[in-house]
């Protein structure tokens, strides 16, 4: 049975990975399984100096999901490159950077340090909501994302993924924009932007206000939007949005993802990724399909 | 290390009208617990609800493998906890938390709980009571319905007051105010503390201003427990007001010396 899969062209023993942010840089999962049994790990977003985050309360569950605010925090490129990098390269397993700024310059600046280091692709975050300035900013237009990925594509020769928001009104021509200026492949979806109230304190439970929803509650928007990204563009899509387990996962692949991320799903169960890859090898065995080439963009 | 586990759930009593005491078999949990860490427990297999829940740990004994938690019907997820049944299992992770209670070179010490904060607080004064310590344990209720566990703490404190807020039972007023008078007479070596968070702001204080060293045991909204998703995020004492830094409840908690946060 073959379960490798080529992602905007990083080998990968299988379409497994996980979403940036929920997984830190693999330490605390690395207690309960061994690392290398994933197809990729998407590191925590990280900037290029540290970022402290946002104030409390950060995150909150809803319906068959979460919230988060997190504001990105992270102790930046340099404390990765010394003490993370080294870690996670103990491991048989790609390591893809999700890269977060404030602005062109710092995308630009950070992806030149990227394309030094010892990792094998880089995903751009153009996505989070939970910042005040650059990710989603840019990541809400055709023009925006265009330019942001034009200029990191200058100065980065590794793969590169861009993650797309899912809060637009056409989710397609944002991956054009991806595809157009050179990126190797897209990450769909980051989170919808959501709020939660609470009706006795007559107040936002988020100190943000607002945070972004994940989980299962998600899962059929961020399909709808693979589907209809997988007909409009050829560079290969990596999927998220709700995974649980290898049902959910094939269901991403059969609507257009080459590969696929477990996200809030981490923090539940922290073996939800290595499930994953079972339940998939489990659906293959059970329809008595070889090559996992022939689920991925099944459904036209 | 953190394990993930099954544990049969042993013994369930139910000790007020929503609060549960548990007592389940966790043996590779319980091997390397200490006082004030704590469990995530998922209480259904489904998405619904979808994060696990955060519980203190009461009571450890490490030679049978056995781990007590007492936990408060809150929500959904609680209230689906209280269902189980003696002989199931239920999904623990554990156990969690860097930052936990010290007691090292201690001799005379005082616990302060309030409410369903109480729970964390007996480990810790079961350690410090068979390390020779003077535990002296001030316990604080709302009213003589909420009041729990009075014969256990008093079987580990050497002193033990207990109070209620409206005078309903034992002493009127707030446990904080019976600390506080009794380390005038006396030296404390360090007050360890859990509760409603302006028991832990009060007790905070008083303890910075009188120079005692205090620890305190502190909860914030978390999704993962082990430090991944920081969300559990608890301002660092000092640090600076337009780019304020932060703890983790989960990793570098839940228990801080209260200087080095604030609350």
């Amino acid at each position: 049975m073959n379960t490798k899969v080529n992602l905007a062209g990083m080998e990968m023993k299988n379409p497994v990975t996980v979403c940036s942010g929920t997984f830190g840089y693999g330490r605390e999962f690395s207690q309960f399984f061994d690392l290398s049994k994933l197809g990729g790990i998407i590191t925590k977003g990280t900037s290029l100096k540290p970022k402290n985050g946002n104030p409390p309360p950060r995150v909150c569950e809803t319906a068959s999901g979460m919230l988060n605010a997190i504001g990105l925090q992270n102790p930046g490129v340099e404390y990765f490159a010394q003490n993370d990098l080294p870690f996670l390269r103990k491991y048989d397993t790609k390591v893809i950077v999700n890269a977060c700024g404030n602005s062109i310059e710092e995308y630009v600046e950070l992806c030149k340090i990227l394309n030094t280091l010892d990792i094998d692709g880089v995903e751009l975050n153009l996505s989070c909501p939970n910042v005040k300035e650059g990710c989603m900013a840019f990541g809400n237009s055709y023009e925006g994302v265009k330019s942001v990925t034009s200029q990191v594509r200058k100065v980065l020769d590794k793969p590169l993924i861009v993650k797309l928001t899912p809060n637009v009104t056409d989710i397609v021509s944002i991956a054009k924009a991806v595809e157009d200026a050179g990126a190797d492949g897209v990450s769909l979806i980051n989170t919808l932007l959501a709020m939660k109230i609470d009706i006795y304190k007559k107040a936002p439970v988020l100190a943000n206000v607002t945070g972004g929803l994940s989980g299962p509650a998600i899962k059929p928007v961020a399909v709808r939007m693979v589907y209809q990204v997988a007909h409009a563009v050829k560079i290969p899509i990596l999927g998220m949005g709700g995974i649980m387990n290898g049902e959910d996962a094939v269901e991403f692949m059969l609507a257009g993802a080459t590969a696929i991320s477990i996200g809030a799903g981490n923090f539940i169960d922290p073996y939800t990724s290595v499930k994953t890859v079972d339940g998939i090898e489990n659906y293959m065995k059970q329809q008595k399909i070889e090559d996992i080439h022939e689920i991925i963009g099944v459904v036209k | 290390m953190a394990k993930q586990m099954q544990a049969k759930l042993l013994e369930k009593k139910q000790l007020t009208k929503d609060i549960y005491h548990f007592k389940v078999q966790a043996d590779e949990i319980v091997k390397e617990a200490k006082p004030g860490n704590f469990i995530e427990i998922r209480v259904t297999d489904q998405t619904e609800p979808f994060l696990r829940r955060p519980i203190s740990i009461y009571n450890i004994e490490p030679e049978k493998g056995i781990l007590e938690f007492i936990f408060q019907v809150k929500g959904k997820g609680t209230q689906m906890l209280a269902k189980k049944e003696e002989g199931q299992t239920i999904d623990i992770i554990g156990p969690l938390g860097f930052g936990t209670f010290k007691l090292d070179g201690k001799q005379n010490i005082a616990i302060l709980g309030g409410g369903i904060g109480i729970f964390p607080l007996y480990e810790l004064a079961k350690q410090a009571k068979q390390k020779g310590m003077t535990v002296n344990t001030y316990l604080g209720f709302r009213n003589q319905d909420y009041v729990v566990l009075e014969d256990e703490f008093q079987a580990v404190s050497s002193k033990l007051v207990m109070t209620t807020d409206d005078g309903s039972y034992k002493q009127k007023g707030f446990a904080i105010d019976f600390l506080k008078q009794d380390i005038e007479k006396q030296n404390i070596d360090a007050i360890y503390a859990c509760g409603p968070l302006p028991m832990l702001k009060a007790v905070r204080e008083f303890a910075i201003q009188n120079n005692i060293e205090c620890q305190i045991s502190l909860e914030e909204k978390m999704a993962c427990g082990m430090g991944v998703c920081l969300g559990c995020a608890v301002k660092k004492a000092q640090s600076p007001k337009e780019a304020p830094e932060y703890y983790h409840v989960c990793k570098g908690g839940p228990v801080f010396q209260a200087k080095d946060v604030e609350i």
